[in-house]
């Protein structure tokens, strides 16, 4: 008798819960979800597929599932993967992972012949010109997706890497230490 | 026994082997030979680079301007001699890295011939503003090494409400001693600068646009009313001499601070000198402090009596490799090569050149590299001075705790820094270090800790700026797609309207033909 009680009475709660986990599931139903929403926020966004992934919300996708690692994306580097893994709360360790290679697109202006077409593919408006004469890239605008040198037809739009100039010149990472003087710093304070 | 438990005057700090005491006994000599070319850069100063007024081929006389300040933080930049100007060009900077830099480059004639200079009898009747002007028209900045234009710091000190105005006679980096020379050979000419600063910073009209009212600032005639030099127990003679040159001046006091390194980090000083603690991310002014630094006080009494810009300032020569170590008066502009010639310094022997002290100056990768504002003094060191960098484990003694003035742990950040977590080392402070190389010069495993922290502040910036840069990406990238909707649409409207259009004609076109 006491079993039959039980096993009622649990099949009762199971199908009453059971149901309002249905209910709840269709009417508090989430589009997406949020993670891979925030995660894709987090990404470059330029679609570029260097992560071998069609895209970056596709991308973010398989970060969310685990099928990817937070060192996943080549143009973000260790700063976005770092961002990741506090997002996903993984633990990391980046000294392995290669910084990118800062690059900006060129004009050489001997071959340009003024075709338009490469205008036509920057994702960021980088390059200016007009039918049949020199186009030039702003350069602050050029995130280095390359789909410019696949259209060009004289092969003058080329990747060069950024100059170093004392702007954006910085101190290296003490790998292989060269002798120092006592401390060498950078600015004097006394 | 209360003296225990009293909170310490300052906070870590290291006592490296002084190695002063060759050069500081010698006076500043003043016979260098006037060098052919001067190379005088645009940039010497923090702020914008200054604008160049003069052209090629022009001549130019000892003091005239050759580049005007730019923008609000800037200094300009005056001609160290006289002779013609014969290139503007890029030419390698005094920096670690020798990339270039925009500098003028003067061919002296020799006659070292002034411009027509302003001199004033009696400046204290001057506006305090009047002072700033003059001082920021001189292109005087900080000669600590800073090299923050002086002129802005007077403007600070009037809109803010500061109290105390130090000068900063610390010079706590081994081998210099151009300031200690300077108090002891000048010291009436400093507490003059002092006393000119000291009206320059007086508050006339009482307004005051940064404090909300009913704070303390605002009142009128508010001023600064006094002076502290603070001298380190090293330099008795200048101590000696300085407080000689202040006595008449109630307003200026000299003090003697205890001998260790940082001492002259503005913030240590004030901490020291005041009892006050400067809050993170706050300025000294917000305190109701501001300091200068001996050198600059010099510059400041030159520039109002006598109406002469910054042209040049006292060099230390020191290290073991050069022969003659001494202290020396240079024009801006000066190689450091026809410098180094002229101190006798052994090419051979000279295994680092330091630009600045040996803990935070910079090494400089050849001696084809000219003087600035901000150099206070060129080292040329043996390998015996130089510290040995075979790395070994941390054993986590905490010396590098005990020893950092900002109070980090810098064993910590460094591991974080090894394995490239730049964030969780700016959570423990990163932004605070003041790359002393306290931490670096105490490591017994010899752990290139400063170097560490050096490498992730230029990191982490540059993150920023990537950071800046993808923001900006994603607008443009969102404004293209935008747009290329609106054209899309356009389109698909435009061939709307032109098939109606088409309909309409062969419907008008049947019924004409069903009339027909």
């Amino acid at each position: 008798m006491y079993v039959l009680s039980a096993i009622v009475s649990l099949t009762l709660l199971g199908l009453f819960l059971g149901l309002l986990l249905g209910i709840a599931g269709k009417y508090l139903k989430v589009e997406s979800s949020p993670i891979v929403d925030e995660l894709e926020a987090l990404l470059p966004g330029s679609q570029c597929g260097q992560c071998g992934f069609p895209g970056c919300r596709p991308a973010a996708e398989a970060l969310a599932d685990g099928n990817a690692p937070a060192t996943m994306c080549p143009p973000g580097g260790s700063a976005l993967a770092e961002q990741i893994a506090a997002l996903l709360g993984l633990d990391l360790d980046l000294s392995d992972v290669k910084e990118p290679e800062l690059l900006v697109a060129r004009v050489s202006e001997d071959t340009c012949t003024g075709c338009t077409r490469c205008f036509k593919v920057c994702p960021t408006d980088a390059i200016v010109g007009a039918p049949k004469q020199i186009h030039a890239v702003v350069a602050d605008a050029c995130i280095a997706c390359k789909k410019c040198v696949e259209v060009c037809p004289t092969e003058c739009l080329q990747m060069h890497p950024i100059e170093v100039t004392l702007r954006n010149w910085r101190w290296a990472k003490p790998l292989n230490v060269p002798v120092q003087a006592m401390g060498t710093g950078s600015n004097a304070i006394c | 026994m209360l003296s225990f438990f009293k909170k310490p005057r300052f906070r870590g700090g290291v006592h490296a082997e002084e190695h002063k005491t060759a050069t500081a006994a010698l006076p500043i000599a003043s016979n260098f030979p006037l060098p052919k070319k001067l190379y005088i850069p645009l940039q010497q100063h923090v702020g914008k680079p200054a604008e160049p007024l003069i052209m090629v081929g022009e001549k130019v006389l000892k003091g005239q301007l050759l580049a005007y300040s730019q923008g609000l933080i800037s200094a300009p930049v005056h001609a160290p001699s006289s002779g013609v100007i014969v290139d503007v060009n890029d030419y390698p900077a005094p920096h670690p890295s020798a990339l270039p830099i925009r500098m003028i480059v003067l061919e002296t004639d020799g006659k070292d011939e002034w411009v027509k200079t302003q001199t004033v009898d009696d400046p204290f009747q001057l506006n305090p503003e009047e002072i700033s002007l003059r001082v920021g028209a001189a292109g005087i900045v900080g000669l600590g090494g800073a090299t923050f234009p002086t002129a802005v710091k007077l403007n600070m000190g009037r809109e803010n409400h500061v109290d105390t105005l130090i000068i900063n006679g610390s010079e706590c980096e081994p081998y210099l001693c151009c300031d200690d020379r300077l108090m002891q050979e000048r010291a009436v000419e400093i507490i003059d600068g002092v006393r000119l600063m000291l009206h320059g910073m007086t508050n006339s009209s009482g307004t005051n646009l940064h404090l909300p009212e009913g704070g303390r600032a605002g009142q009128p005639g508010m001023k600064t009313e006094r002076a502290v030099v603070a001298i380190e127990d090293n330099k008795p003679l200048a101590f000696v001499a300085m407080l000689a040159a202040a006595e008449p001046y109630p307003t200026v006091s000299v003090i003697q601070i205890p001998t260790r390194y940082p001492m002259g980090w503005d913030r240590q000083l004030i901490g020291y000198v005041t009892g006050k603690e400067v809050p993170v991310g706050c300025r000294s002014s917000e305190v109701g402090v501001t300091i200068h630094n001996v050198g600059t006080a010099y510059a400041v009494h030159k520039a109002i009596r006598y109406g002469q810009p910054l042209l040049s300032r006292v060099v230390t020569v020191a290290g073991g490799a050069v022969k003659r170590p001494m202290n020396v008066e240079v024009p801006f502009g000066t190689l450091i090569s026809e410098l180094f010639e002229f101190c006798e310094v052994d090419k051979e022997q000279t295994a680092r050149i330091i630009m600045g002290g040996p803990m935070m100056g910079d090494s400089l990768p050849h001696v084809g590299l000219p003087t600035v504002k901000a150099t206070s003094g060129i080292l040329a060191l043996t390998q015996s001075e130089l510290k040995n960098t075979d790395e070994q484990p941390c054993i986590r003694c905490a010396s590098c705790v005990s020893v950092c003035p900002a109070g980090l742990r810098p064993l910590d950040m460094a591991n974080n820094i090894r394995i490239n977590q730049l964030d969780a080392a700016v959570d423990l402070g990163l932004k605070d270090c003041i790359s002393c190389g306290c931490c670096s010069y105490i490591c017994p495993s010899n752990i290139p800790l400063v170097q560490f922290f050096k490498y992730a502040s230029g990191e982490v910036m540059a993150r920023q700026q990537a950071q800046h840069k993808s923001e900006q990406t994603k607008r443009l990238i969102d404004a293209r797609n935008a747009r290329m909707e609106r054209i899309a649409r356009q389109q698909r409207e435009d061939e709307l309207v032109r098939i109606a259009a088409k309909a309409e004609r062969e419907r008008l076109k049947a019924e004409q033909e069903a009339l027909v």
